[in-house]
């Protein structure tokens, strides 16, 4: 009796495929994808009802490692491919594996209409800021004067911000995680699935051959506690290794106090509102031009109720099929006006 | 009482010309449909700027429509006509040279103003200086008459005068000696909230009617006999309309909640206003924000278990050769309708052209095996789209459509089957519990077809993806022999197709001679007539029209070695020649033209006489 019980407890390795993962050692999707299969498990999600859908990329490997559904399909279009999959059947879980260069190069007309859409998908964004597939050539999201096999001398492009594209683009839920925070990608990862509508979350992702060392000022000890910012809903912007940094906003100008030389009361700090899009416009700029001094956002930036795209779907077709008489296919293929002949 | 001469024909040739604005669309679609309830066989050719209003009075803003109807006999919109009617001076210097010797002009004297006739660039009025005096005109101010009917109407002066096309058809309507009933329903139906607009649509087409009844100069009547088509009861249909209906049809027959993903595109955009309102036929409709995700959500569709649909013309076409090439390597059914156009690049948006074969036949990185149907006439399009989800959904392939401008705006009376009268399909789905023993992604039956697993079932679960594959466990693999072996596969099962599709015959039941003529898509009616023509003449002259396209019906070899010449008359400058000679090793000889107008009968005619001696 027992036993069976053992053997019907679902793991996190229930997710998980029989294909060897062949990613580079060290690499941060690792911990990214065992961090999916067991929110997945930890939600109790059957197997059969999701669908994780990639396009193409070190990230979008992810598909053929899960034990679900799923299409890694081309380069830029998993949300495409998605939203179609979506559309035919709402009922079912369907995810976005996606990198910055696949998602916001190539993908990027994509990834804004599926966010104004509001289509029922969880988007994950593994960003490492760099083409590591073929090599590691500048990405969308890489730096200005980063020294790549495409860019001998410094690359001239600025790079693109995910998070205030997302904003522009009408998404109603827009995150941020590391990969080495396993805790926090976990809560992230529960709460894009709860969301109802289009999920995004952008999680730094360190690629240990092409572009190591990264987001080193925001995983390693001594230096994230004054880099990295965790976003609390209701709770004040307050970081540092001994709390000693609080964010004050004076009109849309945000400002860093030192609260040991400075002890205002927390009430009087910016209290973070997952709600207020302004607000979270300004928080999607941190570490960005302008915002060079702030620590870098985690957590829920931003997130609003709209009704999803398959359910006005769903709504509209129910609506219509109400208002109009039912008529059979044969009455569709007769038309509303026939003739005869006779001979 | 006036005394009318009674003319009788077995078919007529009629265009109606004038600015963009003038509604020459409309009421060539109603002329067409009236035809149908008279019983007359039809084929239009609608030609219109892409400009949605080019330069009034212009010559590049004519809009016109032609329509042959009559006998049974008919089967393109004709060469020349015996009746123009034109709205200005530009349609009738546009026009004109098409007009049959002795043939009849009906023109709206107000639209010969000296504005108007500086503009299409006459020096004098073409009405009075007596240059038409080969042709029999009729000078009618359609105009004035159109607003003097509407005297006691409430419409300003300028939606008085934009009824002056219903005057013109209720006039066309007595000239042909028809009661205008199916317009008069039609008004009523369109106009059905604006009562006022209604009412004076009405008048201006009785108005026109009673013109011809009682003009003094207007001496002329026209009688068609109506055309045996068998028996049975028909409709009026559109070529984009049909195809609408096929995949919807074709969506109840095989069971499968029908997804169509599209991006807005001429001359494709109609089936996606079509198929948008039948939402109550479960029918999901997705205008996305590009060709390409048009074509990748349909793939997405498709893997959740939907008969999944995409249409698009050329320029769409070349966006979507990415996920298409997705499509072949994922073996999962989508159907892709290219609306033909003229091309390259954006090239001829409303004209007509067959020139994307070659493109859908190879245009695609890889050895990528695609099937490609052609429908041949507007209602063709009907039972091509249905053909297509069934080979796509019982061979878990991609399959292209290949239709056109001309298939796609015309119209036609179709003798539409019922739901039980169409074939089954047997689509390869699996239920959302059914088990297959050993199952894998790529596991195939005797025709080499994987099964069609969806989500929800949770003995099929499996990943599937771009990358090539082991045959034996559908997993990743770049072993030599495996890639092989799969492309192998995949163009097998594509050849496999040919087992299950009929028989090709001879349009005109003449198998074996001097000439066989191989067309296909909308060249149908003037290969045919062609072949008639001089079949009649004493001529062995068959014609093989191809609605399979790849594969070639099987014994398509064996029809053409029975013919001495082949002859292949297509809208490109040879394509479907190079597939012939390249499968069959026949010395066919091309016959084209790329102006975006059809081939007319009398050149195609000639061109074939000058072969057969």
């Amino acid at each position: 009796m027992e036993s069976t019980q053992i053997k019907n407890q679902v793991s996190p390795k229930d997710y998980a495929s029989n294909q060897e993962v062949k990613w580079c050692p060290g690499c941060g999707d690792y911990a990214i994808l065992a961090q999916i299969q067991k929110v997945l498990c930890e939600l109790g999600k059957k197997q059969e009802n999701i669908a994780f859908i990639s396009g193409i990329g070190c990230s979008s490997r992810f598909v053929y490692y899960m034990n679900t559904y799923g299409i890694h399909s081309i380069h830029g279009r998993p949300i495409a491919v998605a939203t179609g999959l979506k559309i035919a059947r709402p009922e079912l879980d369907v995810w976005v594996i996606t990198g910055d260069g696949d998602c916001l190069s190539i993908g990027g007309n994509h990834f804004i209409h599926g966010l104004r859409r509001n289509i029922g998908l969880k988007v994950i964004m593994f960003n490492n800021r760099i083409y590591a597939l073929t090599k590691g050539q500048v990405s969308p999201t890489s730096e200005q004067n980063k020294i790549t096999y495409s860019t001998p001398y410094g690359s001239i492009d600025y790079p693109i911000n995910p998070l205030s594209l997302a904003l522009g683009s009408e998404a109603t839920f827009v995150a941020r995680t590391i990969d080495r925070d396993l805790k926090h990608m976990n809560e992230i990862f529960k709460n894009a699935d709860a969301h109802k509508g289009t999920a995004f979350v952008e999680v730094y992702q360190n690629c240990k051959i092409f572009n190591d060392e990264a987001f080193q000022r925001y995983t390693e000890k001594g230096q994230k506690e004054n880099n990295t910012i965790y976003l609390q809903n209701g709770k004040p912007l307050i970081f540092g290794e001994n709390n000693q940094f609080g964010i004050i906003l004076n009109n849309t100008k945000p400002e860093i106090i030192n609260l040991n030389d400075n002890p205002i009361p927390h009430e009087n700090l910016w209290i973070h509102d997952t709600k207020d899009k302004t607000k979270a416009f300004i928080l999607s700029q941190f570490t960005f031009p302008g915002y060079e001094n702030f620590p870098s956002p985690l957590g829920v930036i931003y997130q609003t109720e709209k009704a999803s795209y398959e359910e006005l779907l769903i709504q509209k077709m129910n609506e219509v099929s109400q208002k109009r008489k039912p008529v059979s296919i044969n009455k569709l293929l007769s038309g509303t006006k026939t003739f005869s002949y006779d001979e | 009482m006036k005394t009318i001469e009674k003319i009788q024909k077995k078919s007529v040739v009629i265009k109606f010309a004038g600015d963009s604005g003038d509604g020459m669309q409309l009421i060539g679609y109603q002329f067409t449909y009236n035809s149908a309830y008279n019983k007359n066989k039809s084929l239009n050719f609608p030609e219109f700027p892409s400009e949605i209003r080019a330069p009034r009075g212009t010559v590049a803003g004519v809009s016109s429509f032609q329509l042959q109807f009559g006998d049974e006999n008919v089967l393109t919109p004709g060469d020349e006509y015996d009746v123009l009617v034109v709205m200005n001076a530009a349609a009738l210097k546009v026009s004109l040279k098409n007009l049959k010797e002795n043939g009849v002009i009906i023109a709206n004297e107000n639209g010969f103003d000296l504005k108007n006739l500086k503009l299409a660039g006459y020096e004098s009025n073409p009405l009075e200086d007596g240059s038409l005096e080969n042709f029999q005109l009729f000078s009618v101010p359609i105009e004035e008459l159109t607003i003097e009917a509407l005297k006691d109407s409430p419409l300003s002066k300028q939606d008085k005068e934009r009824c002056k096309n219903m005057f013109t058809l209720g006039f066309v309507c007595w000239l042909f000696n028809r009661t205008p009933d199916n317009i008069v329903e039609f008004i009523n139906s369109t106009f059905s909230k604006k009562p006022e607009i209604r009412d004076a649509n009405l008048k201006a087409l009785m108005a026109g009617y009673n013109y011809g009844e009682t003009s003094e100069s207007i001496l002329i009547q026209y009688e068609v006999p109506p055309a045996k088509l068998g028996k049975g009861t028909f409709r009026g249909i559109m070529g984009n309309h049909a195809m609408a209906l096929g995949l919807v049809t074709a969506s109840q027959k095989a069971n499968l909640p029908l997804v169509y993903c599209s991006y807005p595109i001429t001359p494709a955009t109609d089936i996606l206003k079509y198929l948008s309102t039948y939402l109550n036929f479960g029918v999901k409709t997705f205008q996305a924000e590009d060709e390409i995700a048009a074509m990748c959500a349909a793939i997405g569709a498709s893997y959740g278990g939907a008969l999944a649909v995409t249409g698009t013309s050329g320029p769409g076409m070349a966006l979507k050769t990415e996920s298409l090439n997705l499509a072949v390597m994922l073996e999962l059914p989508v159907v892709l309708i290219n609306v033909q156009r003229g091309g390259p690049s954006t090239g001829l948006p409303t004209k007509m052209e067959q020139s994307d074969l070659l493109f859908a036949m190879y245009g695609r990185p890889g050895d990528s095996p695609v099937p490609v149907l052609a429908p041949s006439t507007p209602s063709d399009c009907f039972y091509i789209a249905f053909e297509a989800c069934k080979i796509a959904t019982s061979f878990m392939t991609p399959v292209i459509v290949l239709s056109d401008s001309y298939l796609a705006n015309g119209a036609e009376g179709w003798k539409f089957p019922k739901l039980e009268e169409l074939p089954e399909i047997k689509h390869k789905q699996l239920s959302s519990s059914q088990k297959i023993d050993n199952y894998y992604s790529y596991l195939r039956d005797e025709n080499m077809v994987r099964w069609w697993a969806i989500p929800g079932n949770p003995f099929t679960i499996h990943r599937i993806g771009g990358l090539e594959k082991n045959p034996e466990t559908g997993n990743v693999s770049y072993f030599p022999e495996d890639h092989q072996r799969m492309t192998e596969i995949r163009k097998k099962k594509i050849q496999n197709i040919a087992k299950q599709i009929p028989l090709q015959t001879t349009e005109n039941n003449i198998n074996e001679g001097d000439v066989l003529l191989i067309g296909w898509g909308s060249t149908y009616g003037v290969i045919e007539t062609v072949a008639r023509d001089l079949n009649e003449k004493g001529y062995k002259v068959g014609h093989v029209h191809l609605r399979y396209i790849h594969p070639f019906p099987s014994n398509l070899q064996d029809i053409i070695k029975k013919f001495r010449k082949v002859i292949i008359p297509e809208l490109n400058t040879g394509q479907l020649v190079k597939l012939i000679r390249d499968q069959f090793l026949v010395d066919a000889i091309p016959f084209n033209k790329v102006q975006g107008i059809p081939i007319k009968h009398q050149e195609l005619l000639n061109f074939v006489l000058t072969q057969l001696k």
